[in-house]
């Protein structure tokens, strides 16, 4: 790891204020991406500026049918959350499936949508329930934020505070794990809304999280894993490793989306 | 540099060093606690859980300075001296450990889950638990017997004291 | 048996502070003045090396110095061998081309060490080890063994021509070839071994120290032999005469084969410290580990076995490609010769065998034995081909095997192996009554009901372990002796310290080797302490590896037992004016037969160093040592099946049951045994489901941390089912014949035998993953 520095605001915009002090600086919340990335000294900021502290950017309020979830919220609390768990089950299924329990202790739902790995799990729930994302400075639908690998439309400094969303009416998840880094090899977020279905997929696409429109089609007319039988996903724009070529990312991200409908009830 | 306080095993410690130090660093360099150790580099084998605020973390994906000012237990700390926590003694009633080298984090584990699940755990559960933790030795067939053994054991030792 | 003799399961005495965090590792270590070790590492698979430019890096904060190749031989340090001579068919020796421990001219292999930098801190050093500037001029490199042997390939050394070591053979190839020519039946089979990574959790680490008042050197390594690590660093690297070179392996984190060799960081540490006047020590990160650790397996195989009309195998033929990256470790050359070739007659009575092995140099990190080494590449072709075998003759593989199995003993088989006592039909009943191997068409049937397809696969496997007896191997090339070294010391108070050249680094010799000296003395284990891994406290000693330790490294003890025991006779006797003949020794008493007179064991040994009253002419003490040379091999042997379930969908494999049907011979510690049946197990496993070396074309490491090398977890693996079956060996005291590979032997083929049986088609190379899987299935259908 490169020299560092390190500094620990207790308000969002104290937090803005240490950030737009210092070149090079990043904020770090569960840091469970950033200090491994820095260990290996792929990312060097000069700063740090710690978010775990900040009181506001902590919690889950569900507010009628809107849902708020601070950005420094531990996946491990999302996972464990009895109120959301009511409300939408699928959210606490997917939170309960990224990394590892101490893994999940540490990282915060903010880190993996700023971050948007194309094999997160969170960008898939975001792009399939048609969430905003809340920022210091804006709301930015989950449509317009997601803009490619590692890529989001995140302004230099801008940063999540929270995450809304209206409850679905029903949503399920699936995920096929990369055998070897737990991360998903292919991970299909379904969500219905009155008569709207989203379809999110996430870890197969050669340039991030991505929407299925087929298979939206064909759920919006027939809410079952039945319909999704004809659909043949394209191969091209998926990701091809030693663990998946992207004729085999096409076939799990069919077998995923039928599995994460099956699941949503 | 920086200075960084921490209360580990129920001592206040203090410890001067550089922003980039990584907490396993510390508690191994800094405070001689070798019983932590570092198997790898991305945040995967587990040899280096400890437990942060109650919570078990892996101190290698850490700062110490993140860590500053929280409530750390190490693999040391878990039973008084000369004594072993049931984990431990159902670890090596079962043989739940050969080389030794992945076990404190194994352990410090298997203890976060028996908080979080106890007395609810079944052989599935304790596979999925220990998804961050990788032992090379075991095949992992007695340390799931060993933490199942434990669970049974603290969770009965509850019930007795209700 | 006694309560903590032979055959008890007996908790063990070292779990204590591992379980509380006082294990003692070498990155544990820390000496006054201590500083850190960075390797600079080349970045290319095969370049030249121009020139290297230390200027700017010399003057970073905290930097005490920077060494490279040349100033390595300029110091006359010695290159890296490897010790075991292989002779080509056509009589000339193999071709050990230059391992330097710092790559003065030419780098072969991503990871090959070029420098060592070392500072006050891990950090520094690093940061100073970016500011080196090391001009390569790239060259072309290869990765596949069989591409290599290709005309134009690029070249490793000069010492090979076309990157071939050795062409090597064993067995009769004419009367091999005519009972093919001749055969009812002949299957023929490609056979792949997939390249591993040995993985164990503690990574390598090395500490050295020089003291320069008294040019002496201790070095502290994470090592399976710590006085064949001495040996060769004295004899061969030169870098200290024996009587000036300490080598300590403290608690050592697994090793499963990587740990045994001499690598280039303890080397280059000791010159390095030595030079800088500091110790220095060095740590493995996991990529580091990826990259140098030996490899494993790598056999590419063209296979034929022949059948007579009556399904008994006549002749096996086999043609082996073994890839050896890009250097010979230190026993590479034994692995894919003798230590394969070698079992290639498994648990059958084959009259006829010929293997022929080419061994090849590429741009890959040197290959040599992990875990199993030569054997599970044998068991693997060799029960794939009569799996496949059975297939196309439409033989239950079950019975096929029964009809091969060599059922009287001795048994010479055609490669060298002389088997000494077995039951293989006792494992293979076992194996099929726990497994419920005549209820499998129900459960196959209930399975397809839920779109499951399930399938069931076994593996007879036999090893030959005890390695070995030392005038045998010599003779096949082996540059060391293969015996063992014990030393038993009594104490005054007659507890009692066991001084072993076996090596522990989780198979719980402290434990064992107790059990031993309590079934033989009767003191309690408590009483025993076991020395190990120090080379200023064992004189010599060959170390652990190869299932040896039982056989082997306490078949010494046993020895040295005998003379202390008949010593003690002598004083009992002397002592209750008895003939030394009377004496027994049982629960903790010399006793004079058929007699109320006894002596308590201490009150011997106190007589024995008191010498008040010895029979006359004897030495005082009660102290002995012993060399243990093995006679043969032994020959564990087993058999595994496992029942998989298939998810069609996404080509994933859920093992539903894992059977283990073991004869070791006569076992110390049933815990720990079956302790070493289940890591061997998950290592199977995992060669067969999930792990597997990638380089891309260009030599780059693709699988370089546990993010993309898929390692067995907890959820990858079911619970076991174990059983022992038990002919004793014939061969040493004990009865021993070793447990420690079993399970990385047997396990893999048993796995890929029921994947192909689900999914009925059996092309298909490990590891097994659901891609694979699937894409099997795409193309059967």
């Amino acid at each position: 790891m490169y020299a560092t520095s390190y500094h620990r605001p207790s308000s969002i915009s104290e937090a803005a204020a240490l950030l737009a002090a210092t070149d090079e600086a990043k904020y770090v919340s569960g840091g469970m991406t950033l200090i491994p990335t820095m260990k290996q000294r792929l990312a060097a900021p000069a700063a740090l500026v710690d978010l775990r502290h900040v009181a506001d950017m902590k919690g889950i309020h569900i507010d009628g049918s809107r849902v708020r979830i601070g950005a420094a919220t531990p996946h491990a609390e999302v996972a464990a959350s009895s109120a959301l768990r009511s409300a939408c089950p699928a959210v606490t299924v997917l939170a309960g499936l990224i990394g590892d329990p101490h893994v999940r202790h540490m990282g915060t739902i903010g880190g993996s949508i700023a971050n948007n790995d194309p094999a997160a799990d969170y960008p898939a729930l975001a792009l399939a329930l048609g969430a905003t994302i809340v920022t210091d400075r804006r709301e930015i639908a989950a449509d317009d934020f997601f803009t490619g690998l590692f890529e989001t439309a995140l302004e230099p400094g801008e940063l999540v505070t929270a995450i809304t969303f209206d409850l679905p009416e029903k949503a399920g998840y699936a995920k096929f794990r990369n055998p070897a880094s737990r991360y998903a090899m292919t991970g299909v977020f379904v969500a219905r809304r009155g008569g709207s279905v989203r379809v999110a997929v996430t870890g197969a696409g050669a340039d991030g999280v991505f929407r299925q429109a087929d298979m939206e089609a064909a759920l919006a007319g027939n809410w079952s894993a039945d319909a999704l039988s004809g659909i043949a996903v394209p191969s091209s724009g998926l990701l091809s490793d030693i663990h998946g070529d992207s004729d085999y990312r096409a076939n799990l991200v069919k077998v995923m989306a039928k599995r994460a409908v099956l699941a949503a009830g | 540099m920086a200075k960084v306080t921490l209360t580990v095993n129920g001592r206040t410690v203090s410890g001067e060093c550089e922003e980039r130090t990584l907490l396993v660093h510390f508690i191994r360099e800094k405070l001689g606690l070798t019983g932590t150790h570092v198997g790898c580099d991305t945040s995967q084998c587990g040899a280096c859980v400890v437990h942060m605020d109650g919570h078990s973390v892996k101190s290698c994906s850490i700062l110490a300075v993140q860590a500053s000012g929280s409530t750390v237990t190490t693999i040391e700390g878990l039973a008084g001296q000369g004594e072993l926590h049931p984990v431990q003694a159902a670890f090596k009633e079962h043989h739940g450990l050969q080389c030794g080298f992945c076990t404190p984090g194994m352990v410090m584990t298997a203890v976060d889950m028996i908080n979080r699940h106890g007395g609810n755990l079944d052989e599935a559960t304790v596979r999925a638990e220990l998804e961050g933790n990788i032992c090379r030795c075991t095949g992992y067939h007695n340390i799931v017997k060993a933490v199942l053994a434990a669970d049974a054991e603290m969770s009965a030792g509850r019930q007795a004291a209700e | 048996m006694g309560i903590e003799g032979i055959g008890a399961r007996v908790t063990r005495k070292e779990d204590k502070r591992f379980l509380t965090g006082k294990g003692r590792y070498t990155d544990d270590m820390v000496v006054p003045g201590m500083k850190y070790a960075y390797f600079i590492r080349s970045p290319h698979a095969h370049a030249r090396i121009l020139s290297i430019d230390t200027a700017a890096a010399q003057a970073m904060p905290g930097v005490i110095g920077i060494l490279d190749g040349k100033q390595l031989l300029a110091d006359g340090i010695g290159n890296l061998i490897c010790g075991w001579m292989i002779h080509s068919k056509d009589g000339s020796p193999m071709k050990m081309g230059a391992w330097r421990p710092l790559a003065a001219d030419t780098v072969r292999y991503v990871g090959d060490a070029v420098a060592i930098v070392v500072a006050d801190t891990l950090g520094e050093a690093r940061d100073a080890a970016e500011a080196v500037v090391v001009d390569y001029q790239p060259l072309d490199a290869v990765v596949e063994a069989v591409d290599a042997l290709k005309d134009g390939a690029p070249q490793l050394h000069p010492e090979a021509a076309n990157n071939l070591i050795f062409d090597w053979q064993i067995g009769d190839a004419s009367s091999t070839d005519k009972a093919i020519a001749e055969a009812a039946h002949v299957t023929t089979i490609e056979i792949h071994n997939n390249r591993l990574a040995p993985n164990p959790m503690e990574p390598r680490a090395t500490l050295g120290i020089y003291d320069g008042a008294e040019d002496h050197f201790t070095c502290y390594t994470t090592s399976q032999n710590p006085h064949v690590a001495r040996l060769v660093m004295s004899a061969f690297y030169n870098v200290a005469p024996e009587n000036k070179l300490r080598v300590i392996a403290p608690d050592v984190g697994g090793g499963f084969g990587s740990k045994i060799f001499i690598y280039p960081e303890e080397v280059v540490c000791l010159w390095a410290s030595k030079k800088t006047g500091v110790p220095v020590k060095w740590t493995s990160d996991r990529t580091e580990a990826f990259l140098t650790d030996a490899h494993g397996r790598d056999h590419v195989s063209q296979v034929k076995m022949a059948f007579d009309a009556d399904n008994r195998i006549t002749a096996l033929k086999v043609d082996t490609v073994a890839n050896l990256g890009a250097y010979m470790s230190l026993f590479s050359s034994s692995v894919p010769t003798y230590l394969y070739a070698t079992l290639l007659s498994g648990q059958y009575a084959i009259p006829a065998i010929h293997a022929n092995v080419r061994t090849v140099y590429t741009n890959t990190a040197p290959v040599d034995a992990y875990r199993g080494a030569g054997r599970p590449e044998a068991t693997f072709l060799l029960e794939r081909t009569v799996e496949t075998a059975a297939r196309e003759l439409g033989v239950s593989p079950a019975e096929l095997r029964r009809i091969n199995f060599i059922r009287e003993f001795p048994h010479q088989t055609p490669v060298i192996m002389n088997y000494d006592a077995g039951d293989y039909e006792a494992s293979l009943n076992a194996a099929m009554a726990a497994a419920d191997w005549n209820g499998f068409a129900a459960r196959k049937a209930e399975a397809a009901g839920r779109g499951k397809k399930r399938g069931i696969g076994m593996s007879c496997y036999i090893e030959a372990c005890g390695i070995a007896p030392s005038a045998a191997v010599g003779s096949l090339g082996a540059g060391v002796g293969l015996w063992e070294s014990a030393e038993v010391r009594v104490n005054a108070v007659g507890t009692v310290e066991v001084l072993t050249g076996s090596h522990s680094h989780g198979q719980g010799h402290e434990t064992t080797f107790a059990q031993l000296v309590a079934e033989r003395l009767g003191v309690p284990i408590d009483n025993v302490n076991i020395v190990h891994g120090d080379t200023d406290k064992v004189q010599m000693g060959m170390g652990t590896y190869g299932s040896r330790s039982g056989a082997v490294g306490m078949s010494a003890i046993v020895k040295a037992l005998d003379k202390v025991e008949a010593k003690a006779k002598k004083i009992a006797a002397h002592l209750m004016e008895a003939d030394e003949s009377d004496i027994v020794l049982e629960n903790g008493e010399l006793k004079v037969a058929g007699t109320d007179k006894a002596l308590p064991w201490f009150q011997v040994a106190l007589a024995a160093y008191t010498a008040h009253n010895l029979p006359s002419g004897m030495e005082p003490g009660l102290k002995e040592g012993a060399f243990y040379d093995p006679s043969n091999f032994t020959f564990p042997a087993g058999c595994y099946i496992a029942e998989v379930e298939i998810d069609p969908d996404t080509g994933t494999t859920d093992i539903v049951q894992f059977v283990a049907a073991d004869d070791f011979g006569n076992i110390i510690n049933p815990m720990i045994v079956e302790g070493q049946v289940h890591g061997g197990i998950a290592q199977g496993i995992g060669q067969a489901l999930l792990e597997g070396v990638h380089y891309d074309e260009n030599g780059q490491l693709l699988t370089a941390s546990f993010m993309d090398y898929a390692m067995p977890r907890a959820d990858d693996l079911p619970s076991f089912k174990l059983s022992h079956q038990n002919t004793p060996c014939p061969g040493n005291p004990l009865g021993i014949k070793g447990c420690g590979e079993a399970g990385a032997i047997g396990s893999p083929p048993a796995l890929i035998n029921a994947i192909t049986d689900a999914i009925g088609t059996n092309a298909l190379t490990m590891p097994a993953t659901p891609q694979k899987v699937w894409k099997a299935l795409q193309s059967a259908h």
